[in-house]
């Protein structure tokens, strides 16, 4: 039973940035704006909030180090996501290009900072985040030892996120009138919803949960920041196109890609699997042909937005 | 030749031309922003020696800047070429390690051929292993209607890890956690170009890398087949409409993207330089690099080839920063500023062709005005 903890566990720590990334991707996507940049903003994302920890862990420590570093990650992603937004909206430049170089520029950046600052690029943290058991709820059988020991709390706080995101972009107004720019920029635009404004918000809000996932993803698995978040970001994108830009099957696709990964990092650790002669390399690839095969069986009836990637112009209308 | 050298003057060439160097100089200024802020004293000290890059050593400088470019040139002609054909190719990386572990692999394991040979066997597998790695998402485009950006990132992780095991399995070294030396038939051969750049590693590589300029240049320009490619990517409909194989044509242009980022591999690491792959959980930044050359280069192959020499030349200038204790990776910094400033050049190219539209325009009201002057004339 220990066994099947561990696994359940450990699938949160993989499973829960995924989410947080891929709900924030599905916002900037269905607005219309195609953001390969996630990569890099998660990047930027954990490199700020592990240095905002590094900084101040010696005055602060514990959950409201945390929150509050959670809350510079989000204004740091946000504001470099604007970026992407100015180019791909303002500029109508190619969204695959700035996307790309954003990319390039955050492990770049990261790198650069650590050692003009502190003389290596690993940035060390203490982590004095984790939770041994959270009380009273700890203590339920089965489903206390599930989800509610040996954890963090940015498991919660990812699936508020994600549920909040969920409800926002289908039963409010603005989750209603942001598809529509992702459809068909033109008929939101007759009846006076300001696009560019709407993809702003798009990518905005994919920009500040990219920065989340990006510090939640680094904070369980490690003790430093290496200016590298193992392509999650580019995960994030395929746990998207494999749920299909819906919120529901984003969920599942998430907690698919995070078992993957769990049986990938922690397979050692589980008798049946360690007592197979496979080697490790075999295990570190499997979440990545797992994914293209779902792909494969996935993408024939895409649902992607329609005016996905299509910058808006007025006079096309 | 004549008449495309004033097509190049009149046309898009020029404004394309114009755009770029515009990017790099923006890229260039966001540098010495970054050095500034860094460290004051020592900026300009720093900055001066990216912009003389290759230039500051005489001619071993060159010779390193050309040894650098070859690779990214490559990889970058793979990117760019699959650019044309209206596919983005950010799997170069992969292709490229596919090629390296293939031609090692050959230059380690098949001592039994003769000197000749044996470099040229190494090469031809390096071409399969890339058009191989680089088919797999070509396929799954085609017939799965999978995006190809995210197939080919998942194959550039597959492929690491393949290798490392492979390597591993094969010709490991590890005691260095390297692969073994290839064998010496198996290195390029230098041809006399170490004597014109003593102390430096070049070899016949960078002109081999010249040869697929031309080689990818020729295809594009002067081929039906590089046209259909080219047709596909402006308008898959239209393509379609016209009688043109889509799926063929997807499947054959990511072939031949991989096989050029592949040769990338077996440019570098047969270059008999002391650079060995090693086993390490990172993506090949030459692939990435890739990337910045193509769009820098426009994907024009010509430009791909004065591209991967600029990258070259600053990231030589980026290792001699650090006399001045700058990190080097403010160059990728600037790569990607230039990058980034590119993708912007709407802006500029709408003012270029405003600029123009209004010179026509004026040209055409005197001559309406001189046709109307002669009329009243007779």
């Amino acid at each position: 039973m220990s066994v099947v903890y561990f696994i359940v566990q450990q699938t949160m720590f993989f499973a829960i940035p995924l989410l947080i990334v891929a709900i924030g991707a599905m916002y900037s996507e269905r607005s219309g704006v195609i953001n390969i940049a996630l990569e890099g903003i998660m990047i930027m994302g954990a490199f700020v909030g592990i240095f905002f920890i590094n900084a101040f862990q010696d005055s602060m420590s514990g959950q409201g180090l945390l929150l509050l570093t959670i809350l510079v990650v989000g204004i740091a992603g946000g504001l470099f996501s604007l970026l992407h937004a100015f180019a791909s909206i303002n500029m109508k430049a190619d969204q695959t290009i700035s996307g790309t170089a954003l990319n390039m520029f955050a492990p770049a950046f990261a790198i650069f900072t650590a050692r003009m600052i502190q003389g290596v690029q690993q940035v060390q943290f203490a982590d004095t985040f984790h939770v041994a058991k959270v009380p009273v709820l700890g203590d339920i059988p089965v489903i206390g030892s599930l989800f509610f020991q040996n954890c963090y709390i940015t498991t919660y706080l990812g699936i508020a996120i994600f549920l909040a995101a969920a409800y926002v972009i289908k039963h409010t107004r603005f989750g209603l009138r942001l598809r529509a720019c992702g459809e068909h920029p033109g008929a939101a635009d007759s009846v006076g919803v300001n696009v560019a404004r709407i993809r702003y918000a798009g990518v905005i809000i994919s920009g500040v949960l990219a920065g989340i996932g990006g510090l939640v993803f680094v904070i369980p698995t490690s003790t430093n920041f290496n200016a590298s978040v193992a392509g999650y970001g580019f995960l994030a994108i395929a746990v998207l196109i494999f749920g299909q830009w819906r919120s529901n099957k984003i969920l599942m696709a998430a907690f698919f890609f995070g078992v993957m990964k769990t049986l990938a990092s922690a397979y050692s650790a589980i008798p049946f699997l360690k007592s197979i002669p496979i080697p490790n390399e075999v295990y570190k690839m499997i979440p990545y042909v797992a994914t293209l095969i779902v792909l494969a069986f996935s993408s024939k009836n895409s649902q992607a937005p329609k005016a996905e990637g299509i910058p808006y112009d007025k006079g096309s209308r | 030749m004549k008449g495309e050298l004033r097509n190049f003057w009149k046309g898009e060439g020029l404004v394309n031309f114009c755009s770029s160097i515009l990017a790099v100089a923006w890229g260039l200024i966001f540098g010495l922003f970054i050095l500034i802020i860094s460290n004051p004293q020592q900026a300009y000290s720093g900055f001066m020696m990216i912009m003389q890059g290759g230039f500051t050593d005489g001619i071993q400088g060159i010779g390193q800047v050309l040894y650098l470019a070859t690779p990214i040139i490559m990889t970058g002609l793979s990117v760019g070429f699959a650019f044309k054909t209206g596919l983005f190719n950010i799997g170069a990386a992969g292709q490229f390690t596919a090629g390296a572990f293939a031609a090692v692999f050959v230059g380690v394991k098949f001592t039994f051929l003769p000197v000749g040979v044996h470099c040229l066997v190494a090469l031809l597998a390096a071409l399969l292993a890339g058009a191989l790695w680089g088919m797999i998402p070509g396929l799954l485009k085609a017939f799965f209607n999978v995006n190809e950006v995210i197939a080919s990132i998942m194959m550039n992780y597959i492929g690491m890890y393949m290798v490392n095991m492979l390597i591993q399995r094969t010709v490991y070294d590890q005691i260095k956690n390297q692969t073994q030396p290839v064998a010496p038939g198996a290195n390029l051969p230098r041809a006399g170009l170490d004597k014109l750049f003593p102390g430096t590693n070049i070899n016949i590589g960078i002109l081999v890398a010249v040869l697929f300029v031309i080689i990818i240049y020729m295809i594009l320009n002067k081929t039906t087949f590089g046209y259909e490619l080219k047709a596909c990517g402006k308008n898959p409909n239209a393509s379609r409409y016209a009688g043109i194989n889509e799926k063929r044509n997807i499947v054959l242009s990511m072939v031949i993207s991989g096989a050029l980022s592949g040769m990338g591999g077996a440019l570098l690491y047969l270059a008999n330089s002391g650079r060995y792959m090693q086993v390490l959980d990172v993506i090949s930044p030459e692939g990435f690099a890739g990337i910045s050359v193509a769009l820098l280069g426009l994907s024009n192959p010509i430009g791909i080839l004065f591209a991967g020499l600029f990258i070259g030349h600053i990231t030589v200038g980026g290792y001699n920063m650090q006399l001045f204790d700058f990190a080097p990776e403010v160059i990728d910094m600037i790569i990607a500023a230039i990058i980034y400033c590119g993708a912007l050049s709407l802006l500029f190219r709408n003012l270029m062709s405003r600029i123009r539209m209004q010179k026509s325009r004026k040209a055409e009201r005197t001559g309406q005005k001189q046709n109307a002057k002669e009329e009243r004339e007779s």
